[in-house]
């Protein structure tokens, strides 16, 4: 949703069940999980702000720590 | 025996023909079908997917499946953030990039749904602060979200 408002963006919703590799990967243990820029991440359904909290962290826009 | 309940896809042509407004196109990377299977070329869901995806794009005139074969084109699927199969880029009134990963099955299936629309429309739901913070983005987000079909 976030990546039809912004041309920087792109968003892929991946189904682990399928590629265990890739969950490996990502050390997939609880869904769903988000990773941004292969740098923050968090689990569990979050509300919008954590999700641009975490767009803010990665383009240093926002603080360093990890999001709420 | 279709794989969405009739009276799903009843809803669902209803919900599209009340929300569309401009087209929507489904590139679909696949495999073709083969009698044969050749090792690490599996793709357990790659059939099922294609045909929930004739089947989706059936409801709405606004919706095209544009369908690729991923190993006759893997260079341009690569170009494009494409490594595995099934793979569903929706291209509309986005700005970004979408695209699903694996079959839409599940509870993914309404989150396809539902940013088939958003795509569609080109705009969302997002309070106006996030819009605003994704408008002003200069640098490039990948955003990765990691399911399964529950």
């Amino acid at each position: 949703m976030m990546a039809v408002e912004s041309e920087f963006i792109t968003a892929d919703v991946v189904e682990v069940g399928e590629f265990p590799e890739i969950a490996q990967q990502y050390q997939v243990y609880a869904v769903p999980k988000v990773v941004f820029n292969d740098a923050v991440s968090f689990d569990g359904n979050r509300p919008e702000a954590s999700f641009i909290g975490a767009i803010e962290s990665v383009t240093g826009k926002g603080s360093a720590s990890a999001p709420a | 025996m279709p794989i969405i309940p009739q009276e799903d896809q009843e809803y669902i042509r209803s919900l599209f023909s009340e929300k569309f407004v401009n087209d929507v196109t489904l590139r679909f990377y696949t495999q073709r079908e083969s009698a044969i299977v050749v090792p690490g070329r599996e793709c357990e869901t790659c059939q099922d997917t294609g045909q929930l995806l004739d089947e989706l794009v059936a409801l709405s005139d606004k919706l095209t499946l544009d369908t690729h074969d991923f190993y006759a084109e893997r260079e341009e699927a690569l170009a494009e953030g494409i490594s595995e199969i099934p793979a569903i880029v929706l291209e509309g009134e986005n700005k970004g990039k979408v695209h699903f990963i694996g079959a839409p099955a599940g509870y993914e299936f309404s989150t396809l749904i539902e940013d088939l629309i958003d795509v569609s429309r080109g705009t969302t739901s997002l309070e106006f602060h996030s819009r605003e913070t994704l408008a002003a983005l200069a640098e490039p987000v990948h955003i990765q979200v990691f399911v399964t079909p529950t």
